[in-house]
């Protein structure tokens, strides 16, 4: 508890001790305000823009978590059919690579234009984005289970189904895990990018990414310094959210997720 | 227990074995394995011990010859069939208890029946206490114990052990060689065991086979003459001590060859 108490309260010193340096800048190079607003005009922004600074939130956050619930479908279901054969694996592997090198900037246009703007196409393109490292991970896990326990399995003569639901899968979920939480910052980011492009089928009412692009047209840069907080706030809170169920289902078995006693 | 039936439990008839195109590991191997017995395959590495215990088991084919397993061939004597394994091999998402009862649950048997069966033996490898922990919470010595008990849960007549010692420190490993002999004393199961430790393949054995490398062949037979009844006590006595330079001596021989 002690202990607690002393990490919260270093968060909270060295976060004051950032918004000082930035309140100095300011005082010492006297930088115009719409080039850097004070932090005491970024509270004042998020204060009275709080409603539409919620609606941007609570948009790109339904997007990103369509499109990572989205590829954590596709993805575990194209890791099953990955993990059937070395030889598929081979043939289909460098397809999720190219997934995953080929830039989203580039593709959103073409999805712009096949969809059409919207919330639609922002979750396409975070479901794309977020793909890759699901299949990556979830194939390694189904793969890499340790032949002995392939052979323990076949001794008591398990069949192909069995190998695969009370082995293969239950041994894929930390790996899964991995992938998702990569994944789900990566659908935040693809979200926000998305919006950039296809943010809003409707003028002044879009996600955070079309909100930045509103605000910044319109020099409101004390809003988009708020935005900006929104979208790491979002980050943020789809690793922790990622990270909480990764302890729940796996602190009972696994390493990976039990808190370090020891550093 | 040394009883001579018509059927031996392993029947191993002019076996050839090799891993595609290598050098064979195994050829011209003969040896029957007599119901009752605990076998002991020891010889120096590179003479195909674990691909004996794979190739009774049928986890993988001979490149020739035949093996009978309960006069039926290795894949259709799985049921009567338990692999110990090197590691633990434990599920680690599954309790002691679960872990106990995989084979039963692949067997489509219900959770009261299996419960039946794994209460006696959690006593019987005295893990009791430890039911419903998770195996990353166990000692090594522990995790061996209940991948023992996972083996003997579906009341098998023949038991391959593929060192599943060596891992563990010596008075684990001592314990555990101890308990394995009540066990079988009590479920008169047939043994195969690999090990390194000749005088582990003393202190568990009726017979060892001593195997000699390039490729591996059997080298010699030798009957162990102690008593069925064996005591941590029995490490110290003469005859125990006369036996294990005897295999040594025999085990040089096999890897000069």
């Amino acid at each position: 508890m002690r202990q607690r108490l002393t990490t919260l309260l270093n968060a909270v010193a060295v976060f004051g001790a950032m918004l000082f340096v930035w309140q100095l800048v300011l005082w010492i190079f006297r930088v115009p305000s719409y080039m850097l607003p004070s932090p005491w005009a970024v509270a004042r922004a998020v204060a009275a823009r709080f409603p539409s600074l919620a609606g941007a939130f609570a948009i790109t956050a339904e997007e990103a978590v369509g499109g990572l619930i989205a590829s954590i479908v596709v993805g575990v279901a194209i890791a099953l059919i990955f993990a059937q054969s070395r030889w598929i694996r081979r043939m289909l592997y460098p397809y999720t690579i190219l997934l995953q090198t080929v830039p989203i900037v580039a593709v959103a246009p073409l999805i712009l234009m096949w969809v059409g703007a919207g919330t639609g196409s922002v979750t396409l393109i975070a479901f794309i984005i977020s793909l890759a490292p699901i299949i990556a991970n979830t194939t390694q896990g189904l793969v890499s289970v340790e032949e002995n326990l392939v052979h323990l399995f076949l001794m008591h003569n398990a069949s192909a189904r069995q190998v695969l639901v009370s082995l293969r899968l239950p041994h894929a979920v930390p790996s899964l895990f991995v992938g998702i939480r990569i994944a789900s910052g990566i659908a935040v980011i693809g979200a926000i990018t998305g919006e950039l492009y296809a943010g809003s089928s409707r003028v002044g009412e879009g996600g955070l990414g079309y909100s930045i692009l509103y605000a910044s047209s319109q020099l409101q840069t004390d809003y988009l310094f708020a935005l900006v907080l929104a979208a790491t706030v979002l980050g943020f809170s789809f690793f922790f959210l990622v990270s909480f169920l990764e302890w729940y289902f796996l602190h009972h078995w696994h390493e990976s997720a039990r808190t370090p006693e020891v550093e | 227990m040394t009883s001579v039936s018509s059927v031996p439990q392993v029947a191993i008839a002019n076996v050839a074995k090799q891993y595609g195109n290598g050098a064979p590991v195994l050829r011209g191997l003969n040896l029957a394995i007599p119901k009752g017995e605990f076998v002991s395959i020891i010889g120096p590495s590179g003479c195909g011990k674990s691909t004996v215990l794979k190739l009774i088991s049928g986890l993988t084919p001979p490149s020739s010859g035949t093996i009978r397993v309960d006069g039926t061939t290795p894949r259709n004597a799985r049921e009567t069939v338990s692999y110990i394994f090197q590691d633990p091999t434990l599920l680690p998402w599954r309790t002691v208890r679960d872990n106990i009862g995989l084979a039963l649950e692949l067997d489509g048997m219900s959770r009261d029946r299996r419960a039946a069966k794994t209460n006696p033996l959690l006593d019987l490898v005295g893990l009791r206490s430890v039911a419903d922990a998770y195996p990353r919470e166990l000692s090594g010595g522990m995790k061996m114990r209940v991948s023992i008990a996972r083996a003997l849960a579906t009341n098998p007549r023949l038991l391959l052990m593929d060192e599943p010692f060596a891992a563990l420190d010596e008075m684990s490993r001592d314990h555990l060689n101890e308990e394995l002999l009540r066990l079988r004393a009590e479920q008169n199961w047939t043994a195969v065991f690999v090990t390194h430790s000749v005088s582990e393949a003393v202190f568990l054995s009726t017979q060892i086979v001593v195997l000699e490398p390039n490729p591996g062949r059997v080298h010699a037979i030798l009957p162990v003459d102690l008593p069925q009844e064996r005591s941590a006590a029995l490490r110290t006595a003469p005859e125990f001590e006369a036996l294990v330079a005897k295999v040594s001596h025999t085990l040089r021989g096999a890897r000069s060859q």
